[in-house]
């Protein structure tokens, strides 16, 4: 699903885990007088070198903190002040973490936007100082070297980096909607160029060693090491500041230099980056480019451009005072109010709320290798999970097989793994036609066609080979899990797991319960999710559970509209103009139109005539002359390879002329059409909250925006209600709801949002 | 059914063409002409009958596409009877150790009572070989019928089709070059390049030493065809920690600590071994020099532990002969760095490495210097990836012999394909009895398992020996 482009922005996110390790608490720290005990940073002299070295103790990670700012001012000054110290060395105690960037809590305990541009101007004196130190700093990096860590770095004389998988260098700023206020927009363009520090700061991408020592934003790379007279993580560390001590000695005694001979290709950039006319035409390029990814919906990006181009055409003087002002103003705007909400909520959905899980699941066996299946068992394997892979017939195992292995190979051609790890990786695999070894099972997951009766079928065929401890999880996009759970002899042991397409990319898992579901059970499920790199939001039973009862609602609506007249690709602008990734037509296509069609059916049933709007006869119809989406070759659109440019489909012209609409003029211009797409997703939300199906907002919000493609800067639809005014929402939701009726009746919760202002769902 | 006998199996005599670094005298041969000239070199030492010879196994790691199965060619060119079946094997820098341990096991099996073991290595040519695409453009042109199927796939070839395939530099599992590995070792263990140095100007000066002493007796002289006669390796180069000093770092760059001087050079060179059932050599009157009593193969992960075997394999072949460090009187330890020597050492010696890599409860222990490859190494004397083995065995029979001592230990480690395409580790050792009672020879017994599957098949083999002995 092309939705996965903007959702997969957030996705970059440095989460990773860290292993706790003590670092180095235990070295021996009483000979040197400069160690006086500080708290986030302390430094001891080695051969004329001052090794100060970073961990916050509080934290897995290290980050730009006032106190460590302040720890760190205290250190450099005595270094400067100290004529011994020829050199110094930069580097965090924290296998994991150099310094993963600036603390947000700083920012978020701010009120005003002055009082972050002083927060960010505090932080460009300090690396101003540093840029200017008169011994050569060295940044030693391992681990992640973020947004304000990277600043740090980069101020400083010498850079090192080890080749760690856990080395990432980035300014992930532009993720929360902000900018790097800390020189970041000053000193990139000068140390990497224009145009390769615009592309690392506008799409706030995740740099691998090899690649920044190649862009120039290292200078030297380090191998990790492996286990030796210590752990491999301790070992990497020592071995990366006995690199840098020695570096820092060798430009204190310019055996080293930084500057580097300029290549060609180099030279000829810089001539030409000198003209005022190429550079204007980049800035204007840049700005194009943004507009159309943002629809500008997103003001980070701009202002990015903007204060790089202040920097360079009128003085760093100009372009640091920009820098701060605009990362203040920016902090304070509701897109980076609802980025920031997003990444604490994935943060939140990354761990597991139910315990450990009595065991482990070492055996794995999905059932069904379609598109979901195969896609269930490549993220699995990918872990080192042994998968059986079952299929009903040998040419459906195989496709699945393939696209396990195509997934792989991808990587593989990416660079991303080596051909050894794929064929390893494919080696936990097996696919069969039986059930030989589901004894062995911890957990199957069944993703077979979306049918109770098949389902009863393979719950009952299954629990008659598998073990009493093994899991049943069965990844459906609308049954509820209670009526699969009826032909179940142990409903506790069942689940629901619902995967999103496709699986290797969409970072979302939704996991339902019933009333009967165990708690260990859930505990395993997550773990297993969690396992294979998904955000998790646990949900309760009920037809389309959170996800697919929202999305529902909104292509009942969408359906209306297109009945209406508006045509696909409006349609399509329309809702990407809100921030959706994917426009409502191109998404029903990519879900499916027989999906789409039976769970519009299946929840009109259910859940009565709010599911109303469009008319279920036209997917229906869709279906029957085989429009059934992407996969067919049509749907809404006509999907040809190699072009580019969709063309709709002109029989699903002809259907809707056939179920045409009269549209209602006082509520069917542009915005109007925008609002009831959204209102009726966002009601639809709040009533999963106010009928418990939904524990809490965060995890509406994080399912909405990474399962559905509900636009970021909105930050979901809790976030959206917030920051809109409920009030205003249910003042347009009664004006729709004159002209159609009760789809637009807002859900008590929301009403009482709307009476009280002070009624918020995020602090 | 098979009727495994215990016999004691014994090394006849072990010989080796000089070692030449790459690209010098030996630079216009192939490999089966310096396999062909250490069997015939055994064939003269021992004068052995070549019809009572039953099977010739030899390994190579670099493969000439011509003489696939060398042993083969070897054999015949060298005199061999056309009715010695021999096979060639292959396990990176412990092939020929590979070629000894299977004789072992040949006679052990009751399958042969003569078997000649060795390897050839001849990096001054390795296949170069065209591009893939190249390739499959030149076999699809030989199955192409008329003159327009021909010309299409003539005119298919592009530029990028020309660029020739080099043999990797990089490892296949883990895209990394052995040296590189070596070095990221000896920073783990905290090698100093110092240290490197001093070990690698050890290996020199001892070799110096025992080829000026007459010490490298198991070199033949090689008659390189209508060229002079090759009598001394050429490697052997003392120089001075000053000289060595200088050199850059050759793999990890700027830091690193693995340099040419510290690293075994490309060798070019073969070997030869008799090994024979105790009662055989002795029927045939011949004065064994050494039992080859026992062996392991060990292997662990290609990444971090790729130098590390003999580390690994030395404790547990000491703890299956009952023996321990002290009762071995010598020690062959190849050396492929001198990093990944005093790495090894260092491991040996670390009760952090024991009980966090290895699972043993305290530390393996050092094996004295004075003990150790005393008459150099592979650093100076080279190393010809599969003839170092059978050189490193034929080394500890004339060490015991020379010093009075009864047991001896070789160990080396591998990888997977060549020196520049390590894949697992194996260590192997050897162990060399001297407690001959018939004559003054000394009798080294040598035996390898390859992981925990062999290991098994292997221990199966030995107590069924013990129990048909019991019955006995």
């Amino acid at each position: 699903m092309a939705g996965v482009r903007a959702v997969g922005i957030l996705s970059r996110f440095a989460t990773s885990k860290y292993s706790r390790l003590s670092g180095h608490g235990h070295r021996s720290l009483s000979m040197s007088s400069s160690l006086l005990a500080r708290t986030y940073a302390n430094y001891e002299i080695k051969d004329g070198v001052a090794v100060i070295r970073i961990n916050d103790p509080n934290s897995k990670v290290n980050t730009l903190s006032k106190p460590l700012q302040a720890e760190m001012t205290e250190i450099l000054e005595e270094i400067w002040g100290n004529s011994a110290v020829k050199g110094a060395v930069l580097i965090s105690s924290k296998p994991g973490s150099f310094i993963a960037g600036a603390d947000l809590n700083m920012i978020q305990a701010c009120k005003s936007a002055e009082e972050v541009t002083t927060l960010s101007q505090e932080g460009q004196k300090m690396f101003d100082k540093i840029e200017k130190s008169p011994i050569p700093i060295v940044a030693a990096i391992n681990g992640s070297c973020l947004g304000g860590g990277l600043e740090f770095a980069i101020a400083c004389q010498y850079r090192l980096a080890t080749k760690s998988k856990k080395t990432v260098l980035g300014t992930p700023e532009v993720m929360l909607g902000l900018l790097p206020g800390a020189g970041g927009t000053q000193r990139l363009p000068k140390m990497l160029g224009i145009p390769a520090a615009f592309d690392m700061m506008l799409t706030g991408r995740n740099i691998r060693p090899d690649k920044a020592k190649k862009m120039g934003l290292v200078h030297q790379l380090v191998d990790p090491l492996g286990p030796g007279l210590k752990s491999p993580e301790e070992a990497t560390i020592q071995y990366l500041e006995t690199v840098a001590i020695e570096a820092a000695k060798n430009l204190a005694n310019k055996k080293l230099s930084v500057k580097k001979e300029k290549g060609l290709v180099q030279k000829l950039q810089d001539m030409v980056m000198g003209l005022p006319f190429v550079r204007k035409q980049i800035y204007n390029m840049v700005t194009k480019k943004v507009m159309g990814q943002t629809k500008g919906l997103y003001p980070a990006p701009l202002k990015i451009i903007e204060c790089v181009q202040t920097g360079i055409e009128k003085g760093t003087t100009a372009g640091s005072l920009a820098e701060s002002v605009n990362f203040g103003n920016l902090a304070m705007t509701s897109e980076s109010l609802a980025l920031r909400g997003l990444y604490h909520g994935q943060v939140a959905c990354k761990k597991n709320n139910f315990g450990s899980p009595a065991r482990d699941v070492k055996n794995l066996a999905v059932l069904g290798a379609g598109l979901m299946g195969a896609g269930i068992a490549q993220v699995t394997v990918d872990k080192s999970v042994r998968t059986i892979l079952k299929d009903t017939t040998v040419e459906g195992l195989t496709r699945g097989q393939q696209q396990v292995y195509k997934g792989l190979n991808d990587k593989t051609k990416k660079k991303a793994i080596t051909s050894f790890q794929r064929d390893t990786t494919m080696s936990f695999l097996t696919g069969q036609l039986d059930y030989r070894g589901f004894d062995q099972a911890d957990m199957v997951i069944e993703a077979v066609f979306e049918d109770l009766n098949v389902k009863h079928k393979v719950i009952k065929e299954v629990e008659a080979v598998i073990p009493p401890h093994c899991i049943f999880a069965t990844n459906t996009s609308a049954l509820p899990i209670k009526e699969i759970a009826a032909a179940s002899k142990r409903p506790e042991k069942v689940i629901g797991m619902h995967y999103f397409s496709p699986v290797d990319k969409m970072q979302l898992l939704e996991i339902i319960t019933t009333d009967k579901t165990s708690k260990d059970t859930t505990a395993s499920a997550v773990a297993v999710g969690l396992k294979q790199g998904k955000i998790i939001i646990v949900v309760g039973d009920g037809p389309g559970f959170y996800t697919t009862r929202c999305l529902a609602a909104m292509l009942a609506e969408a359906v209306r509209v297109l009945q209406e007249g508006v045509g696909p690709k409006k349609l399509d602008a329309l809702t990407k103009g809100l921030g959706f990734p994917v426009g409502g037509a191109a998404l029903a296509d990519e879900v499916g139109i027989d999906v789409a069609a039976h769970v519009a059916e299946d929840l009109g049933k259910a859940l009565g005539s709010r599911f109303g709007g469009g008319n279920v006869e036209v997917l229906k119809t869709m279906v029957q002359k085989g429009y059934k989406g992407r996969k067919s070759g049509k749907g809404c659109y006509v999907y040809e390879k190699k072009s580019k440019d969709k063309k709709v489909n002109p029989g699903v012209e002809e259907i809707l002329k056939a179920y045409q609409l009269k549209p209602a003029p006082s509520v069917s211009g542009d915005e109007d059409v925008q609002y009831r797409l959204l209102s009726r997703f966002v009601n639809e939300s709040v009533l999963c909250l106010q009928e418990g199906i939904l524990p809490d907002p965060v995890q509406g919000d994080i399912g909405a925006v990474f399962g559905l493609g509900f636009p970021p800067c909105l930050g979901g639809p809790f976030r959206f209600v917030d920051s809109f005014g409920a009030d205003k929402l249910v003042q347009k939701m009664h004006r729709y709801e004159e002209v159609y009726g009760n789809q637009f009746s807002p859900c008590q919760l929301l009403l009482d949002h709307a009476k009280d202002s002070n009624k918020r769902f995020h602090k | 059914t098979f009727v495994f006998r215990m016999f004691n199996i014994v090394l006849v005599d072990g010989v080796r063409t000089p070692f030449l670094l790459s690209g010098t005298s030996y630079s216009d041969l192939m490999p089966h002409d310096l396999g062909r000239g250490a069997l015939q070199g055994l064939l003269n030492r021992t004068g052995v009958p070549k019809e009572i010879v039953d099977h010739i196994i030899y390994g190579i790691v670099i493969q000439e596409v011509k003489t696939s199965n060398v042993a083969r060619e070897a054999a015949l060119g060298a005199g061999f009877s056309d009715k010695t079946p021999a096979h060639t094997v292959t396990m990176a820098c412990i092939s020929s150790n590979q070629a000894m341990t299977s004789a072992v096991g040949l006679i052990a099996a009751g399958q042969c009572d003569v078997v000649v073991a060795g390897g050839v290595e001849f990096m001054s040519d390795v296949p170069i070989r065209h591009s893939r695409k190249m390739r499959k453009t030149m076999l699809s042109l030989n199955k192409a019928k008329t003159l327009g199927q021909r010309l299409s796939l003539l005119g298919s070839i592009r530029m990028g089709h020309l660029m020739p395939e080099l043999p990797a530099v990089a490892e296949f599992s883990t895209a990394e070059s052995m040296g590189h590995s070596a070095d990221r070792l000896a920073a783990a263990f905290g090698v100093t390049r110092v240290e490197q140095d001093e070990y690698a100007l050890r290996s020199h000066r001892l070799a110096k030493k025992a080829q000026d002493e007459g010490l490298l007796s198991d070199i033949i002289s090689f008659q390189v065809p209508g060229k002079n006669i090759i009598s001394a390796d050429n490697g052997i180069r003392p120089t001075s920690m000053e000289q060595m000093g200088k050199l850059k770092p050759a793999f990890v760059k700027p830091h690193g600590t693995v340099t040419a001087a510290n690293s075994s050079f490309l060798t070019d060179g073969a070997s030869a071994v008799l090994i024979m059932s105790e009662e055989k050599a002795l029927a045939l009157g011949y004065k064994p020099k050494a039992y080859l009593r026992d062996f392991v193969y060990v292997s662990q992960d290609p990444k971090d532990q790729l130098l590390l075997g003999p580390t690994y394999a030395t404790p547990k072949v000491l703890e299956k002969s009952g023996l321990t460090m002290e009762d071995i009187d010598v020690f062959e330890f190849h050396e492929a760095f001198a990093g990944q020597i005093v790495a090894n050492l260092k491991a040996m010696d670390s009760d952090w490495f024991a009980q966090n890599c290895m699972g043993r409860k305290s530390k393996v222990g050092v094996p004295p210097m004075e003990k150790f490859n005393t008459w150099g190494g592979s650093l100076s004397l080279g190393h010809p990836f599969a003839a170092t083995g059978c050189r490193l065995v034929t080394t500890v029979a004339h060490r015991l012999q020379k010093e009075g001592g009864q047991y001896g230990v070789v160990a080396a480690c591998a990888a997977g394909g060549q020196v520049f395409l390590p894949k697992y580790t194996y260590a192997q050792l050897a162990r060399a009895d001297t407690e001959y009672s018939r004559g003054a020879t000394v009798q080294v017994f040598l035996v390898h398992s390859f992981g925990l599957f062999s290991v098994h098949v292997l221990c199966m083999k030995m107590t069924m020996c013990k129990s048909v002995q019991k019955h006995f």
